[in-house]
């Protein structure tokens, strides 16, 4: 009976889909009621902006943390937004289709490498060339954020080219009809239409690179403390959890809980005022 | 009087599909010609031939000869970008760039105006009056040219062209989408218009070039198959497939 089929079907999928629903909000659930008592009984305020950090001591504040993921992943964005948007205006507005169809997918291919193989040439590579030509010790907040910067550009690159895309045909032609070079449509015209879309690739590209954990870890040095420069050694709040859940317990393991908990909050109001920005878009239309 | 433009055994293929067959035309300034014919004649691709706004999509040759002012606008050395200064162009579909009124005037004028952003603010009432839209958006000339009605956006879109001061202005069957209103104000402004500019209108409409144009010219598959006073064309047709188009017996 294909009715039947239909309704096992049906009932199949609709399993699958909630099962992966039910994954994300387990995960949800057992962060925060891990991490959220802690932060309460440990004071808010102690955690989030004090800046000693000793476990042995019962002592965890996570500012310095804070303060380095924020400086990284402003780094990271300061190198990876404009090269990202710039190659999606070039590979967009200045070179044919057919060579856009064959850089985009390569591009793109860029987010398929493990994040372990840009840490591993972060170490060999960018480190050295840091620590002979700048001073400092090599792995450094520089070092992640420039690794980082070329870890999001995909995310950029690829988004920014759909929205760059769906401007319609007829404004570029509208612009250029009224003696407009292809650089002023670009800047007056195509670039301010498609705005929200590049600005939700940032946003995306910025909850990836706060989220980024094997790369930063290897690269960074992580030392705690607030960098006095961009050459210092830095340690972000997931390189902190990743570095010490192996041997934790007790109020420690809470306390790395609880920087799950704010890294979680982070993460979702980036990837919620994305969808929002993008939102506004079709809005609009 | 010299020809404002001069057309010389001009084609345009689209990869080898011919769209243009070795037009000749020559077009006087300060009048309109209006250009008639079934969609798929070659009309659309005529025009955006004039500011050569066909190259703008790959696959497309043009050969043969388009003299403005009696210079090769096809010219190694003739600058697309400024050739579209002089050559305005209205689409089919009204086009307002996704900004306010007052910028979508300016944008044309600023962008000549180069690095020094000096252009004359007076441009905007001077356009916007020439295509008879002043009176219902001179006090809302801050807020989104995309809030505007379709016959306004079109309105809009003229006096952009207009704020530019062209020489010759395109329009692409600009009346295409409009209601009787609108259609009539477009009408009586290019009527006025044509003291100043040359203008060529496409349009689909017979009746339409029989009010407006002094000239008509009537293409059938990418060729020109006549041109002449639109008196001439509009009562003895010397080809039949003339009068057989204009009598609505195809197309």
């Amino acid at each position: 009976m294909p009715v039947t089929s239909e309704k096992i079907m049906q009932r199949l999928l609709l399993a699958v889909a909630f099962s992966a629903l039910s994954a994300l909000l387990l995960i949800a659930v057992f962060i925060i009621s891990q991490g959220l008592p802690f932060i309460f009984r440990y004071g808010f305020r102690e955690f989030l902006f004090s800046s000693q950090w000793n476990p042995q001591a019962g002592k965890f504040g996570i500012f310095p943390m804070v303060v380095s993921t924020l400086w990284v992943t402003l780094g990271a964005m300061a190198i990876g937004a404009p090269l990202g948007v710039a190659g999606a205006v070039f590979l967009t507005e200045f070179v044919p289709r057919t060579v856009m169809r064959i850089i985009k997918p390569s591009i793109e291919l860029l987010a398929g490498i493990p994040s372990v193989v840009y840490g591993f040439i972060g170490v060999m590579v960018l480190a050295p060339l840091i620590r002979d030509h700048l001073g400092g010790p090599g792995l450094s907040l520089l070092a992640g954020s420039i690794i980082l910067g070329i870890m999001i550009l995909p995310t950029i690159i690829s988004i920014s080219i759909d929205s760059i895309m769906a401007v319609p045909k007829s404004y570029r032609e509208g612009s250029l009809a009224l003696g407009a070079t292809v650089w002023q449509t670009v800047r007056m015209v195509t670039l301010p239409a498609a705005r929200s879309g590049i600005a939700a690739s940032i946003i995306l590209a910025m909850g990836r690179a706060v989220g980024e954990t094997m790369a930063v870890i290897m690269v960074t040095g992580n030392s705690v403390k607030i960098p006095g420069s961009a050459l210092e050694p830095v340690r972000t709040l997931t390189a902190n959890i990743a570095l010490e859940m192996g041997y934790a317990t007790g109020m420690h393991r809470q306390a790395l809980f609880a920087t799950g908990v704010v890294l979680f909050v982070v993460i979702m109001i980036l990837n919620f005022s994305a969808s929002y920005v993008m939102r506004q878009r079709k809005a609009r239309r | 009087m010299p020809d404002k433009i001069a057309l010389n055994k001009f084609s345009v293929h689209y990869g080898p599909d011919p769209l243009l067959q070795e037009i000749d035309l020559e077009i006087q300034s300060n009048q309109i010609l209006g250009v008639i014919g079934p969609s798929g004649s070659g009309k659309t691709t005529f025009l955006r031939a004039l500011n050569r706004m066909n190259e703008l999509q790959p696959g497309f040759t043009a050969s043969g000869r388009i003299m403005l002012d009696g210079e090769d606008i096809y010219g190694l050395d003739y600058d697309a970008v400024s050739l579209r200064k002089k050559v305005g162009m209205v689409f089919a579909m009204p086009v307002p760039l996704p900004m306010s009124i007052h910028e979508n005037i300016i944008y044309g004028p600023k962008l000549s105006a180069g690095r020094g952003w000096k252009y004359d603010e007076a441009v905007v009432e001077s356009s916007l009056k020439a295509a008879f839209l002043w009176d219902e958006v001179r006090d809302r000339l801050k807020t989104s040219a995309l809030r505007l009605s379709g016959g306004q956006q079109q309105r809009l879109c003229l006096a952009r062209t207009l704020a530019l001061e062209p020489e010759v202005i395109l329009l692409d069957e600009p009346c295409s989408g409009l209601d009787p209103v609108s259609t009539a104000k477009i009408e009586e402004a290019l009527t006025i218009l044509k003291e100043r500019y040359t203008v060529i209108l496409v349009t689909n409409n017979t009746k339409q070039a029989a009010r407006v144009a002094d000239r008509t010219a009537f293409f059938l598959m990418g060729k020109l198959v006549e041109e002449g006073t639109t008196q001439q064309m509009f009562t003895a047709p010397k080809d039949k497939r003339t009068s057989d188009y204009i009598t609505g017996r195809f197309g």
